[in-house]
């Protein structure tokens, strides 16, 4: 076995174990009332962290970046699915980065 | 129920199959830089599957780094994984069998943790398997894409690619910011931490992966103190 595959499988291991573990081991309802309400918190500011300033170089140039971040945020509030508002993002960047940057 | 819940899976994570295409281009770029071969590369990305880890992954390669450097890294990098899993733990009927929770481990991605959350009420295993078998898939081909060609994909392509993906996590946490003012606050509040945290030379010591763990836990805690919820509240 080469090299490159323990680190492959090293990598594959750790990452698994990570995902995989609180998914089997937590197979009750969680009773604690502050640990319970982390939880309720964790996707909401972990997919905000994530979200910015991340965001604003994930593109040809900031300025495309930030336009997809209000379109998004805009047609998220008015009630656009996953697919609109992902799609409204990319259309906003593709406009911008053709016509105005 | 199960196939239309797997059905619906496939269908929702369309968009996100298409980003982590896109994405994973990037990744079998720097996969090749670092040495693996085109199989190589496609193994990491079927085997890993995530973007953070494995660029860091693939930067220990480069190094010649211990198999002990790479198990931490990937410890530290992927982290928020136990955060979200442990999330996902509360989204599921209680009697979910092991073999479906194992299979719904391989899964647990930042997009996918972001769709999966979005589904109003309980949390079906084979929504998730829907998911998966589009989303890794596409993430493997895309890495081998970009081990073989390199990049010759327009930037504006993958610009558009890649911030998908970010739109895809705006349409999670707005809605039910909309709904809620503390919900609302609080996605305030990360943006303004998360960019100083990142502006601010003092915190370049801290990788990317593990700004995200330490800003995740303060806010959602320091919610979980000031704003506990009520029962109805929960998923």
């Amino acid at each position: 076995m080469s090299e490159a595959y323990i680190y492959i499988l090293t990598m594959a291991a750790v990452t698994y174990a990570v995902r995989v573990l609180p998914l089997t081991l937590i197979r009750k309802k969680i009773k604690n009332r502050t640990l319970r309400s982390f939880l309720y918190y964790v996707p909401y500011v972990t997919l905000s962290v994530m979200t910015f300033p991340a965001i604003l170089s994930a593109t040809g140039s900031p300025v495309s970046a930030a336009a997809a971040l209000i379109v998004g945020i805009l047609a998220a509030y008015f009630g656009g699915s996953l697919f609109v508002v992902a799609a409204g993002c990319s259309i906003a960047v593709i406009i911008i980065e053709l016509f105005i940057v | 129920m199960r196939k239309q819940n797997y059905l619906k899976g496939l269908v929702d994570s369309l968009p996100i199959a298409l980003g982590y295409y896109a994405v994973s281009i990037t990744i079998g770029v720097a996969a090749a830089s670092a040495g693996l071969g085109i199989a190589e590369s496609g193994l990491a990305s079927f085997t890993s599957f995530s973007s953070a880890g494995e660029f860091a992954g693939f930067s220990v390669i480069a190094a010649s780094g211990s198999y002990i450097e790479m198990a931490v890294m990937q410890l530290i990098i992927n982290a928020r994984y136990i955060l979200m899993s442990a999330a996902l733990s509360q989204k599921l009927e209680q009697n979910t069998g092991i073999t479906e929770r194992l299979i719904m481990g391989l899964g647990v991605t930042d997009e996918i943790f972001g769709l999966s959350i979005s589904v109003p009420g309980r949390l079906s295993p084979y929504y998730t398997f829907g998911v998966i078998s589009l989303t890794i898939p596409a993430w493997t081909l895309g890495t081998i894409t970009g081990a073989v060609l390199g990049s010759i994909m327009p930037d504006i392509l993958i610009s558009a690619f890649s911030v998908s993906l970010y739109g895809m996590f705006i349409a999670v946490f707005i809605p039910p910011a909309r709904k809620s003012r503390i919900i609302a606050a609080l996605v305030v509040v990360s943006f303004a931490l998360s960019y100083i945290m990142n502006r601010l030379s003092m915190f370049d010591f801290i990788s990317g992966g593990t700004k995200i763990i330490i800003l995740t836990a303060v806010i959602s805690f320091a919610a979980a103190v000031l704003f506990p919820v009520k029962e109805e509240d929960d998923v």
